[in-house]
């Protein structure tokens, strides 16, 4: 970090554990969770918001953290896709994952996960097309789409069983 | 990319935004969700001296009726207008139009102001607004000024906001019950910017087409209401496909579409004058429900 870099001093909740630190004023919140924070789940794709990978969520609702500076997330909740794996509340969407290869290089997965965890908890029996319109933020250069649509349909039955 | 160095401030009421706003003018940002001014620090496309940040201030993202108009706070997320129950039922336009903003992750951050502030010549609020003859409401240390949507947008990326004004609001004055809208789009995936979309509001007494109103995005530099195309379908029944393929015939004197390489102006308005024959469809179907 440079001498004549502006910062700010935060603090968050971030996988419930509280954290203080100095962050650079233009540092995205991805950025912070990767770099500083050690938190490498996230992704980086775009920096421009289009692909999706690099989503966490603040406050109960996932966002682009390349869109976010991390100075925003002062006094928020964060979680990333460590903390939702720790607490279980994506396993079942990991499972279908894993069962139905709805990855390959794993790359989106992690955003994906995210969305569509939030998409089951509003909406817990989606149709095809309702799956499809909650992860169209999410780009995925492997898959192709269809298996990642199935794993997610096979999780909200498996949730709501 | 990373964006360029920029002073970074944070007010945590209206006066101190405004007072900021005053003091640097051009050379500041307003951060409202970011998903728009972000990707262009990101590119470096933006590289404001500094960014004054609204999200910590109270009260901006209201969405209520005050007297008898709906009244969206400049900071409503576009998720929180999409499932509101006081839009669904004073301006449902305006969630049928944000059903086709962007992402789900995006709408949890950008901002009905935001994307009127930007005025994307493809954004989907500007068309409604203008729809709804919605009022926008822009204040400054030293004063508020409402502006019709009507003379709000400017041109591509250009409003008649001032550089010292933050946009706090918009009001909506209601419609009759017997209004319908309708709101189709065609774009290259859901949630991407518009190619061409269609608002449109009308009073339908007996199968028949009243006052109403016609607004496109996507299609030219800023939206507006169509006069022209407007009184052409005054009057004319819903059934009446005659009618209506007339007033989309006369699409062509009265659009100017932005012109491009990837989709010429040509193209722009058949899908204009498709959408009007497919509302008109929709109009049909609804009544026969
Ligand atoms: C992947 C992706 C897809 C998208 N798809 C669509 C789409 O289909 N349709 C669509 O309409 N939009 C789309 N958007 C843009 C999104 O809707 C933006 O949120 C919106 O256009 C801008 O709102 P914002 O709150 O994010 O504004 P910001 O990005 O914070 O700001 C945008 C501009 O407006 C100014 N501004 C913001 N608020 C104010 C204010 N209160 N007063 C004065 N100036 C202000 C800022 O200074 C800046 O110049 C998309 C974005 C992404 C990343
Ligand atoms: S890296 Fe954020 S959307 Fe692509
Ligand atoms: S699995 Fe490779 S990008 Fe989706």
């Amino acid at each position: 970090m440079t001498v004549d870099e502006e910062t700010l001093t935060i603090t968050c909740t971030v996988n419930g554990e509280a954290v203080r630190d100095v962050v650079p004023v233009r540092r995205s919140l991805v950025d912070w969770v990767r770099h500083d924070l050690g938190l490498t789940g996230s992704h980086v794709g775009c920096e421009h918001g289009v692909c999706g990978a690099c989503h966490v969520q603040v406050d109960g609702r996932v966002v682009r953290g390349c869109l976010m500076l991390a100075v925003q997330a002062d006094g928020a909740r964060v979680e990333t896709v460590e903390g939702a794996t720790r607490s279980g509340r994506v396993a079942v969407l990991q499972d279908c994952f894993f069962e139905r290869a709805a990855l390959q290089c794993g790359f989106c997965t992690p955003g994906i996960l995210l969305q569509a965890a939030e998409l089951l908890e509003h909406t817990p029996a989606p149709d095809r097309a309702e799956i499809r319109a909650a992860l169209s933020g999410n780009i995925c250069r492997c898959t192709g789409y269809q298996a990642i649509v199935e794993a997610v349909e096979e999780a909200a039955g498996r949730l709501r069983a | 990319m990373k964006p360029a160095r920029f002073r970074y401030l944070r007010p945590e009421t209206l006066e101190e935004a405004l007072a900021m706003l005053a003091e640097w003018g051009d050379d500041a940002a307003v951060l409202a969700g970011g998903q728009s001014l972000v990707p262009m620090l990101n590119l470096r496309m933006a590289q404001p001296a500094v960014l004054i940040d609204v999200n910590r201030i109270a009260g901006l993202d209201r969405i209520e009726i005050i007297g008898e108009r709906l009244h969206v706070g400049a900071r409503a997320r576009h998720a929180e207008v999409l499932r509101s129950a006081t839009v669904a039922r004073a301006a449902p336009l305006l969630a049928l139009a944000l059903g086709n903003v962007a992402h789900e992750a995006v709408r949890n951050r950008g901002t009905f102001g935001g994307s009127l502030a930007l005025a994307d010549p493809a954004a989907e609020i500007p068309a409604v607004t203008v729809c709804l003859d919605g009022a926008i409401l822009a204040r400054s240390s030293t004063g508020e000024r409402r502006i019709p949507a009507a003379s709000f947008f400017e041109g591509v990326y250009t409003t008649a906001l001032r550089p010292e004004e933050l946009l706090v609001g918009v009001d909506f004055a209601p419609l009759g019950p017997d209004f319908r809208f309708c709101f189709r789009e065609v774009s290259r995936r859901h949630g991407d910017f518009a190619l061409a979309a269609i608002a449109f509001a009308g009073r339908i007494e007996a199968g028949r087409v009243g006052e109403c109103r016609v607004v496109f995005a996507g299609v030219e530099e800023s939206p507006r209401r169509l006069a022209a195309v407007e009184a052409a379908l005054a009057g004319a029944a819903v059934s009446d496909e005659q009618a209506w393929r007339a007033a989309g015939d006369g699409l062509g004197a009265v659009l100017d579409p932005i012109e491009g390489a990837e989709y010429p102006a040509a193209y722009r308005l058949l899908l204009a004058r498709n959408l009007l024959l497919e509302t008109r469809r929709q109009l049909e179907e609804e009544a026969a429900r």
